[in-house]
């Protein structure tokens, strides 16, 4: 851990809210993304079992 | 199109709606004012061109959303595309009605609710003529915001998200000429900038206000 | 074989799944690599402390905040023009990502001003046009949940980026005309003598190109993922018409 000095506060508060913005964007599109390719399948296989 | 126009008065006049609200609406948010950030004459006079500059915008913002709702809910705007006028003459007129009954009855009572705000003498001149030049742009960009969001059901809250960032540049250059004003200070250059911004709209936003009611009413 | 062969859905998705492992591959090295070194591994700036390591985040996040809008409006044009359904189902999905863009630069902004400037906001002509931009992103991204209709969503927000565009740059104008700036210039650019120094240069080099792998990533993952939201709605349509025509016939 470098010695951040009297600024440590500034420099990890940065850090941690834009690691948790970029991890939150990436978790949201992976999640929708996952979601979203179940239900085509699910679709998908139902239309052809019917047609 | 002078058809067009007389009727869209006609309307706004008969229906009382837009004529008096909005005025009644500037009243409100210039009185609101003092008893927000307190009476003291000094700091009234310093904040009043900025006050009536937004109180103009929001008055101006507030009768948008029936700008073509009204001709779309009845189909009026159905019979006008399909009329040999061209579309874009269709929203240009619509926003000059719009002006006519809002924006110029706003230019008009600025300099009275001025008094109550202690706005300094050397300010009603550069005030008035900035609004004069400023509104015309603010209906203009405002008939394009109705025009998108006007197959929406309750488009009102969304057509302010999307029509106020684009009354920035307006609303910077004229309260800034009025606050230049009010200073004593020179207002040349912020009022060719405004005049500047509401010519390029009023060139150039009814093609963009059409090509988006098309795109509605397909 | 053209560019625009991936205008085709089904292609696009192809090309989209052999590439992303790589970008995502990329985006996670780049940015591990560069945020360690530049946290770890960079001596304090002699004025700025070690609030200087919030660089690393504020210049890759402030530049892909910009390119994302770009990239949208290069986007929304070719949807106008040729009618691609990727292109503006590429735009919608960059949107998200840009406002993101959008709050880490302005958060880290914020909090590196709070020691610097002695403020956490200015209303400096940088920071002013950086709030407007984010406005426009809410309302693009607004406009699209807004509309049902997948195509005119696409035509009307198209446009309104070509028109938001133009007052973004209007806007960017009009704030530098209305208050001189406490922010300093250019970061970078091709012009040496401005740049930051070379210790605290290279480190940035590797965060800006992992800022643009995940950009890149995201937005393909997310195009991906709004077209299989329209294929399904499309096979969902088709479906609830062969059943209703089956009812039909039966009933006749």
């Amino acid at each position: 851990m470098p010695d951040l000095g009297k600024y440590a506060d500034a420099v990890l508060s940065a850090y941690a809210a834009s690691l948790v913005l970029l991890v939150g964007i990436v978790a949201l599109s992976l999640w929708r993304g996952r979601r979203v390719r179940a239900e085509m399948q699910d679709v998908e296989r139902r239309s052809k079992r019917d047609g | 199109m002078r058809a067009l126009l007389l009727r869209d008065l006609q309307l706004a006049l008969r229906a009382g709606g837009g004529f008096g609200l909005g005025l009644a609406f500037f009243l409100i948010v210039v009185v609101l004012v003092p008893f927000s950030v307190g009476p003291a004459a000094a700091l009234l006079a310093r904040i009043a061109p900025g006050v009536l500059w937004l109180g103009a915008l929001l008055a101006c913002l507030l009768s948008l959303d029936r700008l073509l709702a009204v001709d779309w809910e009845d189909g009026a705007l159905d019979l006008l595309a399909t009329s040999p006028l061209p579309l874009e003459g269709v929203v240009a007129i619509k926003a000059v009605a719009h002006w006519i009954t809002t924006g110029l009855p706003l230019v008009l009572v600025a300099p009275v609710l001025g008094v109550l705000l202690n706005l300094p003498v050397a300010g009603y001149g550069p005030l008035v003529v900035s609004l004069a030049l400023g509104t015309p742009a603010l209906s203009m960009i405002g008939a394009f915001g109705a025009a998108l969001t006007v197959g929406i059901k309750r488009g009102g809250l969304l057509l302010s998200l999307l029509v106020l960032p684009l009354y920035v540049p307006t609303l910077i250059f004229g309260a800034e000429a009025a606050r230049r004003g009010a200073e004593g200070l020179e207002t040349g250059t912020p009022l060719l900038l405004l005049a500047g911004i509401t010519g390029c709209v009023l060139a150039l936003m009814p093609f963009a206000a059409a090509a988006v009611l098309r795109v509605n009413l397909r | 074989m053209s560019l625009w062969e991936y205008a085709n859905p089904v292609k696009f998705l192809r090309l989209s799944e052999r590439v992303l492992p790589w970008l995502w591959g990329g985006a996670a090295i780049c940015l591990v690599v560069g945020l360690v070194w530049g946290f770890f591994f960079t001596p304090d700036d002699f004025r700025q402390g070690s609030t200087v390591k919030i660089i690393y985040l504020h210049v890759p996040s402030a530049l892909m905040a910009i390119n994302a809008w770009f990239m949208m409006l290069v986007a929304s044009l070719i949807w106008i023009i040729r009618r691609h359904h990727v292109s503006a189902l590429a735009a919608r999905a960059a949107a998200p990502v840009g406002i993101v863009m959008t709050l880490i630069a302005l958060v880290t902004g914020a909090i590196w001003g709070q020691p610097m400037w002695g403020t956490w906001w200015a209303w400096d002509p940088r920071l002013t046009s950086f709030l407007i931009l984010f406005l426009f992103y809410l309302g693009y991204v607004a406009l699209w949940e807004a509309i049902e209709d997948p195509d005119s969503a696409a035509d009307l927000t198209a446009i309104l980026c070509l028109v938001g565009t133009v007052f973004a740059v209007l806007s960017r104008y009009a704030v530098n005309f209305w208050n001189q700036g406490l922010h300093q210039g250019a970061s970078l650019s091709l012009d040496k003598e401005e740049n930051v120094a070379d210790v605290f240069y290279f480190p940035l080099l590797v965060c800006i190109a992992g800022f643009v792998f995940l950009f890149l990533a995201l937005v393909l993952y997310r195009t991906g993922t709004e077209i299989r939201v329209r294929r399904t709605r499309a096979l969902i349509a088709r479906e609830t018409r062969t059943t209703d025509l089956h009812a039909e016939a039966r009933d006749a």
